[in-house]
């Protein structure tokens, strides 16, 4: 039968997809705080299978991203530039690639967590992930913002939910310079190697908030039109 | 002259089936086209845009159908000259029938998007130019059509956007959509109908044996499309604001007051349709049925008959209802990106053009149309994802599709001289 000019003319919307990707990468990060408990209390065989989880999650996301890509043609007209949706796309994806690699880490050297910054660190990992929830909760207006054609009501509530964003990331910004000075304190009783890669996990943990963040901006310079 | 005597009853069978073939042949794609959009946005089901489809067609067709039938008999061929050899015309619309209709099976098979219309018109002037002589051509005419063609889809383009743009300003950035959308929507149902029923009091009802003043006829519509309204706003008053699925998709109540809005808009599409694109079928088939009847004599000014538009009317509902339907399911399974407040615009912009070309008699293309429409849309913001190389595979569907109506014509058209002499 034959294609209508009607059919060929209507692209995929990458509206739907792009929430799912959001909603995925988020699932990630969610998953990290079980992956902490688990770690918390030395039971590395539970924290390896939660870390596979995590990097199926992943393996999801990426495969997800793929399809966006390339159901994005030069040709495909929308209401928003395409580098910028595809940029967005690859923050939004950073956010998991965040999530496997802080599991990994800490998987891999088997990490034991210093008692004493114990509950600081997971505090500080959850502030993190709340900045990724954020994100996805401005994501999650994504398609009420191509309903109505970007309007300026739509763009103003997305741009509150923007600086809630800001604020979180900036409250586990000063969290984590709490866990460094927190650990600093107590270095010296132990293993320096260890101490290294705990600096290091603290800085990816950071990282996942910057991340969540620089989703937010991207969906920022999206509205900007 | 004996030609024509000898013959006359064989050509009149001829031109019928052809002419219900091409009707067939309309209905059973070009239709699909033109209701698509209101099943994709789920405001239809495929069995009420059928229902919708056959009623709306057909009015349109024997209402407001006239004009456009008008052009394709004899607003391309120059008939009066062809007074001492009328067969020649007979021969001419029948080959353009069958050369349209073929082409256009061809073109389905190849999953080419061809119009029905862009086919017969490159039918007629191919058969005229070359089997008659170029000088018994139109050529000032030819040239308004396909002016049209490229005209119809920016300014269907050009409303949707506006109408789309007010959408935006009354309702979507509002604090209260819902009921904004239900206070605004009644209006652009008065529009469509005002439109509607304009165009067809001014232009199409002489032939039904109306004929009524400008003035008669403004107040007659407005008439019409206050009941309308009135029509609507009952339909209205039975949505509410459907908490749960709002809660996943803050508008989904609003989409649900601009499908009802669809049900109209599609109503008024089908008219459209039907006003424009029955021509392409019964256009020839009244040529020859006028020069068989009047034995000859080619009249340029007699009316079409009204039986000819009904038969007409008939074929596009057969090709519906044997295998339009299909189609309409394939199309509305693959548009689901058009949400009712999108695509009420896009058809009402569209309906509104095509309504307009169907006044003035020239035939032009509705999917076209159509397409234009949507792109006005995603001009304003409206749509996720247009595909805009479609807009290249259309420039290049009319390059081949006028050549090869016209070759196809041209050879049907020395076969028949040939079989009849």
């Amino acid at each position: 039968m034959a294609e209508s000019p009607l059919m060929a003319l209507f692209g995929r919307s990458p509206v739907k997809p792009m929430q799912e990707h959001m909603q995925k990468a988020h699932a990630c990060a969610v998953r990290l705080i079980d992956f902490y408990d688990m770690a918390a209390t030395g039971d590395y065989t539970a924290a390896e299978a939660i870390r596979q989880d995590i990097a199926v999650l992943e393996g999801e996301a990426d495969r997800m991203k793929k399809d966006i890509r390339m159901h994005l043609p030069n040709s495909l007209f929308m209401p928003v530039s395409r580098s910028d949706l595809l940029e967005l796309l690859t923050n939004q994806d950073n956010l998991a690639n965040r999530a496997k690699d802080i599991a990994g880490v800490m998987l891999g050297r088997e990490m034991a967590i210093p008692a004493p910054i114990q509950p600081l660190m997971r505090e500080y990992l959850e502030s993190s992930i709340t900045a990724s929830q954020k994100a996805a909760d401005a994501l999650a207006e994504l398609d009420e913002l191509f309903e109505t054609g970007f309007s300026s009501k739509e763009i103003k509530l997305v741009s509150g939910l923007l600086s809630d964003l800001d604020d979180q990331e900036h409250r586990a910004d000063e969290l984590e310079i709490r866990v460094r000075r927190a650990l600093r304190a107590i270095e010296k009783d132990y293993p320096p190697i260890d101490v290294m890669f705990l600096y290091r996990v603290i800085e990816l943990i950071g990282d996942l908030a910057n991340v969540a963040q620089r989703v937010g901006s991207r969906l920022q310079i999206l509205l900007a039109r | 002259m004996t030609i024509i005597a000898e013959y006359g009853q064989w050509f009149v069978v001829l031109a019928c089936l052809f002419g219900f073939f091409m009707a067939w042949g309309v209905g059973a794609n070009d239709v699909a086209n033109a209701m698509g959009t209101s099943v994709g946005s789920r405001a239809l089901t495929v069995k009420q845009a059928i229902l919708i489809a056959m009623v709306f067609e057909f009015a349109g067709a024997y209402l407001a159908g006239g004009e456009v039938t008008g052009t394709i008999r004899n607003g391309i061929v120059d008939a009066d000259i062809l007074a001492g050899s009328p067969e020649l015309l007979v021969y001419g619309m029948l080959s353009a029938l069958l050369a349209a209709g073929i082409w256009l099976v061809i073109a389905s098979m190849m999953g080419w998007p061809v119009s029905t219309t862009h086919s017969i018109v490159g039918a007629i002037i191919g058969f005229a130019a070359v089997g008659i002589g170029a000088e018994y051509v139109y050529w000032g005419k030819v040239t308004t059509i396909v002016m049209s063609w490229v005209v119809s889809p920016v300014l269907a383009g050009t409303i949707s956007f506006i109408i789309f743009r007010s959408v935006y300003k009354l309702i979507l950035n509002t604090d209260n959509p819902f009921q904004n959308a239900k206070r605004y929507v009644p209006m652009y149902m008065f529009v469509t109908a005002f439109m509607i029923t304009m165009v067809t009091f001014t232009k199409g009802l002489k032939h039904v044996g109306l004929d009524l003043s400008g003035l008669e006829s403004t107040l007659i519509a407005i008439g019409v499309s206050i009941v309308v309204m009135l029509l609507g706003m009952l339909l209205l008053k039975r949505i509410k604001v459907d908490e749960v699925a709002d809660q996943q998709f803050r508008f989904a109540s609003v989409e649900r007051v601009f499908a009802v809005l669809m049900i109209f808009t599609a109503c008024a599409m089908a008219f459209a349709h039907g006003s424009n694109d029955v021509a392409n079928a019964v256009g020839p088939l009244a040529a020859v049925i006028n020069v068989v009847a009047n034995n000859g004599e080619i009249l340029a000014e007699s009316k079409v008959p009204g039986w000819i538009l009904l038969l007409g009317g008939g074929g596009i509902v057969v090709g519906l209802a044997t295998y339009g339907y299909k189609v309409m399911g394939t199309i509305g399974r693959k548009i689901t990106e058009l949400t009712p407040s999108r695509g009420f615009a896009a058809e009402l912009g569209a309906a509104t053009t095509v309504v307009l070309a169907s006044g003035t008699g020239l035939p032009i293309s509705t999917t076209h149309t159509l397409v234009g429409a949507v792109l006005g849309v995603g001009m304003a913001r409206g749509i996720s994802a247009l595909n805009l190389r479609m807009v290249g595979t259309i420039f290049a569907s009319w390059i081949v599709t006028l050549p090869a109506g016209a070759f196809l014509a041209i050879v049907f058209f020395f076969m028949f001289k040939g079989i009849f002499g």
